[in-house]
Parts: structure tokens; C-alpha cells; sequence
């Protein structure tokens, strides 16, 4: 198992857009590159890619939730 | 007068207006989301409310939670600040139906000036220069043909329900626009549901200058202009005022058109008229007007002596205009720079954290308005606004050399700030002789924001 954290403190975000389909859904493959998120910092949007290959993404974080940096947003098999 | 504010805003500008309201005797409450338990404003507030988690959509932006905290409060009155909940004609129509009073202009004024083909027509009728263009929508482009007589090339189609730069595009010959055209239209249908378009002329190298109005729905006046070309983004980061590109008749002129503008809306309270100004034609054009208190505010009540926000807030409590446009006299030259939590030599990447220490600058002429204070952590959910230096002075030679000694003097401690882009620019030959344009600090950068070294103090 591994965890995919983020890189910044901010709101995370799973689409691009609110109505835009997420990133990735609960269950997907990722793989090295992808993105599985967005995390807004002081207005500005930076993309959260994994640093893993993985299977099953279970996402830890919520939608608009805040994060601060280094929190876990998913872990994958 | 008005007895009770709530200020739906946070940061330096909810700082701001509790200190102008309490200066009034006007009680206060500050409203907070749960990311700025520790801010200033809740601090110096007279009372403050929880309404909502960090997301600004679920509080600052939050019309429901903001009105219920007006109420259980006692509130009568409502700021908006600037950003967020100001120039939301919803909003003002809101707060009027829960019978509080909207700091600012009525929900008429803020929609009309909101539209931006109503603005352009409101500002036409108020004979105030417009860039030559379609008056409103064209029709098909048989119409918009007719329309190039009045622009010239290069011509820019703009969809009408389009809006922060989306749905622009630009055309410089009769071919280019033949092809350009039907696309835009086909375009704006697609990403607006709406295919309306309109025509501008293409002002290449301009100065944004803006005029700073007063009204109290039936009368208006101005305070002066403000320049502020230096942008990066389309984000000012230096104002200052007067703007030294103007002559006198001119400056009149423009002031002037502002305050028919603001007449003719009928404008109540604190507004700012802006306009491109083409040094080589000598000419000044209206592109738009923020229904609110701007960032820049300061910059006019250095050199007018004014307190603009007070002046509001007067109004809002049912007082007539209180200054004479004789008695606005505008002395010596004043600069803001905005020192926001970005690293300029790493694209500006915005760095929020934890103030470890702080040396505000003081003396003569320096005014210093912000939110920090030794030990608060500068949440990442919101802008980087951190402070605005403000400093006045006889000259604007002199004006310079003090914002140097205040830059020097301020100390923001754990944080990468927008400090060396200015001390680069006082320095800078070009913003000495006052030659630059609202496209200028882009291309500067290029060459210099690799040198605006990061000072990361201990």
C-alpha cells in the first residue's frame, strides 16, 4: 500500500471543473503521472500527480476539503 | 448614522473598515471562517461570528450564513469590502430585503455597471469616451463590417457573456477578421450559450488610469486620478497618484467624465471609474467601473486627505455629500505597492506560512495597512495580499526614495515576499522617468524576475 500526500498546503480538489467528472474515482488504476487532483493555493491551481504506480485508489479527502501540506488525499494498492 | 456593521470580508481591507467604522463610533462585527479564528479583524472587532469551514464559497461567499450572522448580531448595516460579496447586485438586492443597509451603490448601479455592454452604453450616453467600437451587440457580420470603419485594425471580438479575458479574439487585416468572426460567434454560442458579440479597437500601448468618485445617489464628486499601469496579470502591483502623463486640461476632462458617469447611475458611495489613456493620441477611454472600495484606495486619501471609507460609511448612514468638489485639493504624490506572499524569482509562487517576525516601517509619510502580526499564520485558502505600503511625499522623486526607506525598513520574517520586485523597480530607470505602459512589467520580468532573489529571513 502507498500514500499519495500533498505537495501544499491549500482546498483539494477533485475535477478540474465542479461540473467536471473527478480525476480519478474511487476503485481506479493510477499510474506514474497521473493526475489525481487539483490543490488551490492563494488563487493559484497546482495539479497533484502520482508518484506511484497503484491499484484501487481510495480517496482520504473530500472534495473542497482543506489540506495542509503533506496530508494524505489517497492510498493505492 | 449607522449604529451596527457587519464586515463580510476578512484581511487587510475587514481590518480596515473596522478601524474606519470604530473611528466613527460605529460598533462592529467581523465575521471569520474556521481558517481565520486568529486573524486581526476577529481580534479588533467589536464582536465576531463563525460562518462557515475554510472554503470561501462556504463563508465569505456564503449570502445565507453572512445575513444570518447579521441578524442574531443586531447589525443594521453590511460592508462588503472589495472581491467576494461586493458588486453582487443579488447580494445588495438581499441585504435591502432583510433590511439592512448595503454599504455601497444600489443593485441597479452595481448591475448596470456589471454588464459590460450596459456600462459601455451608461458611459456613452454620459459622453464619456469609449473605445471606438460596436455600441453593443452586432448583429451578423454584415453590421460588424460597417463597425470596422469606427475601429480600424487591429479590431478586437469579444463575446458578450464572456468575461476575464475568455472569448477574445483579435483580428489585424479584413481576411483575418472574415475568418476570425464567424468562429468567435460559433465559439462564444458554445462556451456562453450565447453567440452575442462586440467589436473594440485595439489600444496598443496605454496607461491604466482611473478616477476615484464619491456620490451619495444624487450628487457626485471626484477625488483625482490614480495611475496604475504597473501590472502583471492584469493584477496591479504599484498605484500611485497623480499620474504624471497628464496634462492638467486633460486630467480635468477625465475627472469630469467620471463624475457624469457617477451622476448618471446615480452612484451611491465609494466608486472608481477606469480608463486606458493612449499617450500618443493624448486621448483617455472608459473600460470600466468597480462599483466598490478598491484595493488602491489609500493612495487617493494620501494626496486628498480624504478617508474614503468613512465618507462611505457616512453615506450608507443616510448623510448628504459632505466635501465640495472645491475643497478636494490633491498635495504632493503618493505610491502603493502591494506586498503580497509570492516568490518573485520562482513565477510569483505563492507562499503562505507563519510570520516569525515582523518590523513594520513607520516615519514621515508612511502608512502601513495590513493584517499581520508577529506569530499569525497566513492561511493558504485565501488571496496573498499581505500588506500595502503606502507613501506620500512633496514630489514624486521624493516619493520614490521614501518607498525605498520604508521597503528597507519592513521586515516580514518566515514568508517570501513581493519586497525585491520593488526595490528592483524604484531602482529602475524606466519607472523613474515614469515611462511605462500597462504591458511594461511583463517584459521587464522576463529579463529581471531571475535577480528578485528570494530573502527567506530566519
Amino acid at each position: 500500500m502507498a500514500q499519495l500526500l500533498s505537495p501544499l498546503p491549500g482546498t483539494f480538489y477533485r475535477a478540474s471543473a465542479p461540473d467536471q467528472p473527478p480525476f480519478k474515482a474511487d476503485g481506479d488504476a493510477v499510474a506514474v503521472g497521473d493526475v489525481i487532483g487539483l490543490v488551490e493555493v492563494m488563487k493559484s491551481f497546482h495539479e497533484v500527480r502520482a508518484e506511484v504506480d497503484g491499484a484501487n485508489i481510495r480517496f482520504a479527502c473530500d472534495n473542497e476539503e482543506p489540506v495542509m501540506a503533506g496530508a494524505v488525499l489517497a492510498e493505492v494498492d | 448614522m449607522l449604529k451596527k456593521l457587519l464586515v463580510a470580508n476578512r484581511g487587510e481591507i475587514a481590518v480596515r473598515v473596522i478601524r474606519a467604522a470604530q473611528d466613527l463610533g460605529i460598533a462592529t462585527v467581523a465575521v471569520y471562517s474556521e481558517a481565520d479564528r486568529d486573524s486581526l479583524h476577529v481580534q479588533i472587532a467589536d464582536e465576531a461570528v463563525l460562518i462557515g469551514p475554510p472554503a470561501a464559497r462556504k463563508s465569505y461567499l456564503d449570502q445565507a450564513a453572512i445575513l444570518r450572522a447579521a441578524e442574531e448580531t443586531g447589525a443594521d448595516s453590511i460592508h462588503p469590502g472589495y472581491g467576494f460579496l461586493a458588486e453582487n447586485a443579488a447580494f445588495a438586492e438581499a441585504c435591502a430585503t432583510a433590511g439592512l443597509v448595503f454599504v455601497g451603490p444600489s443593485a441597479e448601479a452595481i448591475r448596470t455597471m456589471g454588464d459590460k455592454v450596459a456600462a459601455r452604453s451608461a458611459a456613452h450616453a454620459a459622453g464619456v469616451p469609449v473605445v471606438p467600437g460596436s455600441m453593443g451587440r452586432v448583429a451578423d457580420i454584415e453590421a460588424a463590417r460597417l463597425v470596422l470603419q469606427e475601429t480600424g485594425f487591429p479590431v478586437m471580438i469579444k463575446a458578450a457573456a464572456g468575461g476575464g479575458g475568455r472569448g477574445i479574439r483579435i483580428a489585424s487585416d479584413l481576411a483575418g477578421f472574415e475568418t476570425a468572426f464567424p468562429q468567435a460567434a460559433a465559439e462564444a454560442l458554445a462556451a456562453f450559450g450565447d453567440g452575442g458579440l462586440y467589436m473594440e479597437r485595439v489600444i496598443g500601448k496605454a496607461r491604466h488610469i482611473e478616477v476615484q468618485v464619491l456620490g451619495d445617489g444624487r450628487d457626485a464628486v471626484h477625488c483625482w486620478e490614480r495611475e496604475c499601469s504597473l501590472q502583471r496579470r492584469r493584477q496591479k502591483v504599484w498605484e500611485e497618484a497623480p499620474s504624471r502623463a497628464l496634462s492638467d486640461r486633460v486630467r480635468d476632462e477625465l475627472c469630469q467624465s467620471a463624475v457624469r458617469l457617477a451622476r448618471a447611475v446615480g452612484y451611491s458611495g465609494a466608486g472608481t471609474v477606469e480608463y486606458l489613456y493612449d499617450d500618443e493620441a493624448d486621448r483617455f477611454y472608459f473600460i470600466e467601473m468597480n462599483t466598490r472600495i478598491q484595493v488602491e484606495h489609500p493612495v487617493t486619501e494620501m494626496i486628498t486627505g480624504v478617508d474614503l471609507v468613512a465618507e462611505g460609511l457616512r453615506i450608507a448612514g443616510g448623510e448628504p455629500l459632505r466635501l465640495r468638489q472645491s475643497a478636494i485639493e490633491a498635495r504632493g504624490h503618493a505610491i502603493e505597492v502591494r506586498l503580497n506572499a509570492e516568490d518573485p524569482s520562482r513565477d510569483f509562487a505563492p507562499f503562505p506560512g507563519t510570520v516569525t517576525g515582523l518590523r513594520v516601517p513607520g516615519g514621515p509619510g508612511v502608512r502601513f495597512e495590513s493584517m499581520l502580526y508577529a506569530g499569525y499564520t497566513v492561511p493558504p485558502f485565501y488571496d496573498s495580499l499581505l500588506a500595502k505600503l503606502v507613501v506620500h511625499a512633496e514630489t514624486r522623486e521624493a516619493a520614490i526614495a521614501r518607498l525605498v526607506r520604508a521597503l528597507r525598513e519592513t521586515r516580514i520574517d518566515g514568508l517570501r515576499t513581493t519586497r525585491p520586485l520593488f526595490l528592483a523597480l524604484a531602482e529602475d530607470a524606466s519607472v523613474q522617468a515614469g515611462a511605462v505602459h500597462t504591458r511594461w512589467l511583463e517584459g521587464w520580468l522576463e529579463t529581471h524576475a531571475a535577480r528578485l532573489l528570494p530573502e527567506l529571513e530566519p
